[in-house]
Formats: structure tokens, C-alpha cells, sequence
């Protein structure tokens, strides 16, 4: 990604393509997310079209069959996805109750973002649940949800603590890492009926 | 605004035997002049077991204060930031005093100090719904494991009830418990009770203990619970008929009990009533294989 200036709101910017150069943009936050780094590039031109794709991708994958019944399943898609951005709202909300000079929209595509680590683990144990079931069907499982859910709290630790005055760090990355959790909780419990 | 932060905080260590000799003094004044965000004035109500001079000097200050500070409207965001001005090291404080009650340690005294938050009792009730709907399921699963029979399912819904019950309980339990004080307080002139936000912080701080304890969702956790609750409420009704008092903590204990009883037996009952499973191998089970972890019977 050699250009420099990927800024989405830029009107003198002469590409034919517009849908390209958004796709770029997502890919190159994606990037951003897989190899965190302290870069101000998730802050500073924030979009939720990544967020979108993510959440859609994770509840479509999450969501029950039609054979287990309306109360003993996992989620519905629907379900999937209201815990993903009612989460994210809250979250942010709780980081600029507790003081954070982050903007809104920065926070969502933030959280949104490095959800990226958790599909990638749910695509793993979709792959992993074709195979024979067994303890260590279960392990290779358990093991692959743990470290994306580490990658997942390092990567939006990395943008989001320096948002934070320092004595309330604590208090504001905590409910990430709640948030986080409950999303691989569904990841693990997933069982395809 | 850090340093503004800082030296309020000092400015309290300073004070807190005072506090806690003179809990009715209003002692948000200085830190109002360091802390620009309006605080919201916690008008606290004297108790009349501390003499009649602490009254002239308490409605100088209340006067003082609602001159002084311009309380931001329950529109603006400033209004609920108020509500969560605090530190890490404050939670964790406050935490610490819900975990090991003492009888003639006032939680609302010691620690909260005129100065309730919601980021506590917000986080421990989402942190404890998920944590209940967790162990649910584990307890699921390890049943199957012991009996390949009983089917598995994610049991998804159970987050949903587990956060509504315990959402509910912390906000309804606590404004009944408020209403109901205010009330007595108009009935006999000596009862002096808390703030509806005191109240909700300490039932959102007493619930901590039930994270870490839920193996243990039995006598253990409860007895806690309820002990720092009653330990709270105690100086508070002491003043009144001994049989309000009496009525009063039994009703916030027997209240605390049902839904530590109830969560018990929704989250860790491997076939609950709504089961899959078909009700021949339910009932060919004898009934304590059903219960594998009833931990409230074994820890007695």
C-alpha cells in the first residue's frame, strides 16, 4: 500500500472506482488489525463498512439451524448481531462516560474491526467441526478461540488505551474484554445440529 | 484535569476518619471548587441520633452548595458523567468493602462516601449475567459428559433472562427499598435513609461476590451478599420500631435469597423443564444425578 493519502473524504481525488478505493481501505484497516501497531490509521479515517462485513459474516456462521428448537439453540442471526452492536454502543459509551476524548464513530469501527481475529476463528472451527468430533476436535478449538480472543484484546487495547486519562484504563478496557469474551463464548459453544 | 483529580482524591484520604466519625456532614464542597464537572448534590439526610447542632451547620452547607454549583440537567451528557467519575483504585476500594463485610464498617460511609457511581453495579450485573449463563452451560456440558443422553445445546436464551432478572433486581429492589424508607422517614422524623443511587451502588457492589463464587451458589455467596447488605441497612432503620427493622431485613434477605435460589436452579439444573430431552430418560435418572453440582446442600 504505497499511496499515501487513502482518506475516504478527499473530492479531489480523480479514481474512476470509488467502490476500489473503499475496498482498499477496508483491506488496508484489516491489515492494520492483524499486525497492531500503534497507527492512528483505524482513528483517523474510521468506516464501518469493515464492522458491517465482519458482523454479517460472524452471525451467518453463529446462527442456529431451523431443527433446533426457538429456545434451546445458539443465537439467531438477529441475535448475533444486536449483541455485536449493542455491545460496541455500550462499550463506547462507558469509554466517554468514563472521560476518553475518542469520538463515537472512532470507538465502533475500532471495536468493529478487531472482531476480525474471532471470524477468522469461527471460519477455523466451522473447518475443524467437519472432522471427527472428539476431546481433540474440542482442543484444537478451544486452543484456536483463545489466541484470537488474545490477538483480538491486544489489537483494540493497542488503539484504544491511550484514549483513556490513566488512572481509568482499567475501567475502560475491561468491558472490551468482557465483550470479547462473550463473542468467543459463541464461537466455542457452536455446535452445528 | 488529572491533577484537579489527584488532589480531590487526597483531599478525601485526609478527611475519611472525619466521614467516618460524622457520616452526615456534607463534604462535597471542596471538591466541587477542584472538580469543575458538576457533581450532582447528593443531598444527604441527617440522622437525629447525631444532636441538633450538626442540623444549622448541614443547611449552611446544602445552602452553599446549590449557590455555588450549577447542577448540569439530566438532558446533558455531563449529568451522567457524573456518575461515573471515578478510578480504578476507587472500584477496586469499593469492591474490596462489598466482599468483606463488617458490622461497624458502613459501606455508604467508607467507601462510596457521598459519592455513589453506576460503572460498578452496571459492569458486575453484565459481568455476572454472562458469567451464570457460562456456568449453565458448562455444567451442560460436563452432564452430557457423564450421561452421553442428555442433549446438548447452547442454550442461548439463557443470557437474555440471566441479564434481564439480575438488571431488574438491581434497579426495582433498590427504589422499593428507597420509596419505602422515604416513607418511614415521614412517618417517624428520625430515620434517615439513603439516596436512590447509594442504594442501587451498594445492591450493584453486594452482587460481586457472586462472580467468583458460583461454583459456590449456595449458602457461602449469600450469606456474604446479604451480610453487606444488612450491615448497610442497619444503621439506617435502627432508629425506627424494632419491628420495621426486623420486617425490613428479613424482606431484603429472603428477596436476596430467592434469586440466588432461583439462578441456581435455572442456570445449573442440566434438564430443566423446557428440555429437549424426551421425559422417559428424564425421569428413568434417578433425581441426583440430575443436580451434579448442588453445591448449597453440600457446603452447609
Amino acid at each position: 500500500m504505497a499511496k499515501a493519502a487513502e482518506s475516504s473524504g478527499d473530492p479531489g481525488t480523480t479514481s474512476p472506482r470509488p467502490l476500489m478505493r473503499d475496498l482498499k481501505a477496508v483491506g488496508k484497516k484489516f491489515m492494520h488489525v492483524l499486525y497492531p501497531r500503534k497507527s492512528n490509521t483505524l482513528l483517523r479515517d474510521w468506516d464501518l463498512w469493515g464492522p458491517l462485513i465482519l458482523c454479517v459474516t460472524l452471525a451467518l456462521m453463529l446462527q442456529r439451524s431451523s431443527v433446533d428448537s426457538e429456545k434451546d439453540g445458539g443465537p439467531q442471526f438477529a441475535e448475533v448481531f444486536v449483541i455485536v452492536w449493542f455491545g460496541a454502543v455500550t462499550i463506547t459509551l462507558n469509554s466517554k462516560l468514563l472521560g476518553g476524548n475518542i469520538s463515537f464513530f472512532q470507538s465502533l469501527c475500532v471495536l468493529g474491526y478487531c472482531i476480525l481475529p474471532l471470524t477468522v476463528a469461527m471460519l477455523v472451527c466451522r473447518l475443524v467441526l467437519l472432522a471427527e468430533p472428539g476431546p481433540i476436535n474440542f482442543m484444537v478449538r478451544l486452543f484456536v478461540v483463545i489466541v484470537m480472543f488474545a490477538w483480538s484484546i491486544v489489537a483494540s487495547t493497542a488503539f484504544l488505551a491511550d484514549s483513556q486519562p490513566p488512572n481509568r484504563k482499567a475501567l475502560a478496557i475491561y468491558p472490551v474484554f468482557l465483550f470479547y469474551f462473550v463473542i468467543s463464548w459463541m464461537i466455542l459453544t457452536f455446535t452445528p445440529q | 484535569m488529572a491533577a484537579a483529580d489527584e488532589l480531590a482524591f487526597h483531599e478525601f484520604e485526609e478527611a475519611s476518619n472525619l466521614l467516618a466519625e460524622t457520616p452526615d456532614a456534607a463534604t462535597t464542597s471542596g471538591s466541587d471548587q477542584l472538580t469543575p464537572q458538576g457533581h450532582v448534590a447528593v443531598a444527604v439526610d441527617s440522622g437525629g441520633s447525631y444532636g441538633a447542632e450538626e442540623e444549622a451547620e448541614e443547611s449552611d452547607r446544602t445552602a452553599l452548595l446549590q449557590e455555588e454549583k450549577q447542577q448540569p440537567g439530566f438532558w446533558t451528557f455531563g449529568y451522567y458523567q457524573s456518575f461515573f467519575d471515578v478510578d480504578t483504585s476507587q472500584v477496586l476500594d469499593r469492591i474490596r468493602g462489598s466482599l468483606l463485610p463488617r458490622p461497624g464498617h458502613n459501606f455508604v460511609r467508607h467507601h462510596l462516601r457521598n459519592q455513589p457511581d453506576l460503572y460498578g453495579p452496571f459492569w458486575i450485573c453484565a459481568t455476572l449475567a454472562f458469567v451464570l449463563a457460562v456456568t449453565g452451560n458448562l455444567t451442560l456440558v460436563l452432564a452430557q459428559r457423564r450421561d452421553p443422553s442428555i442433549h446438548y445445546s447452547p442454550q442461548f436464551h439463557k443470557v437474555t433472562v440471566a441479564g434481564i432478572t439480575i438488571y431488574c433486581y438491581v434497579w426495582l429492589v433498590p427504589l422499593a427499598l428507597w420509596g419505602f424508607l422515604r416513607w418511614r422517614k415521614g412517618v417517624r422524623e428520625r430515620v434517615g435513609p439513603y439516596t436512590f443511587l447509594e442504594t442501587v451502588c451498594v445492591y450493584g457492589y453486594s452482587l460481586f461476590v457472586f462472580i467468583p463464587t458460583v461454583w459456590l451458589l449456595g449458602v457461602l455467596a449469600l450469606s456474604l451478599s446479604g451480610a453487606s447488605l444488612v450491615f448497610t441497612l442497619w444503621p439506617v432503620v435502627r432508629e425506627d420500631t424494632s419491628l420495621v427493622a426486623a420486617v425490613l431485613l428479613s424482606t431484603v434477605v429472603l428477596l436476596h435469597a430467592l434469586l440466588a435460589v432461583g439462578c441456581k436452579f435455572y442456570f445449573f439444573q442440566p434438564l430443566p423443564l423446557e428440555h429437549l430431552a424426551p421425559p422417559l430418560q428424564a425421569t428413568s435418572l434417578p433425581p441426583d444425578v440430575l443436580l451434579p453440582l448442588t453445591p448449597g446442600a453440600k457446603t452447609t
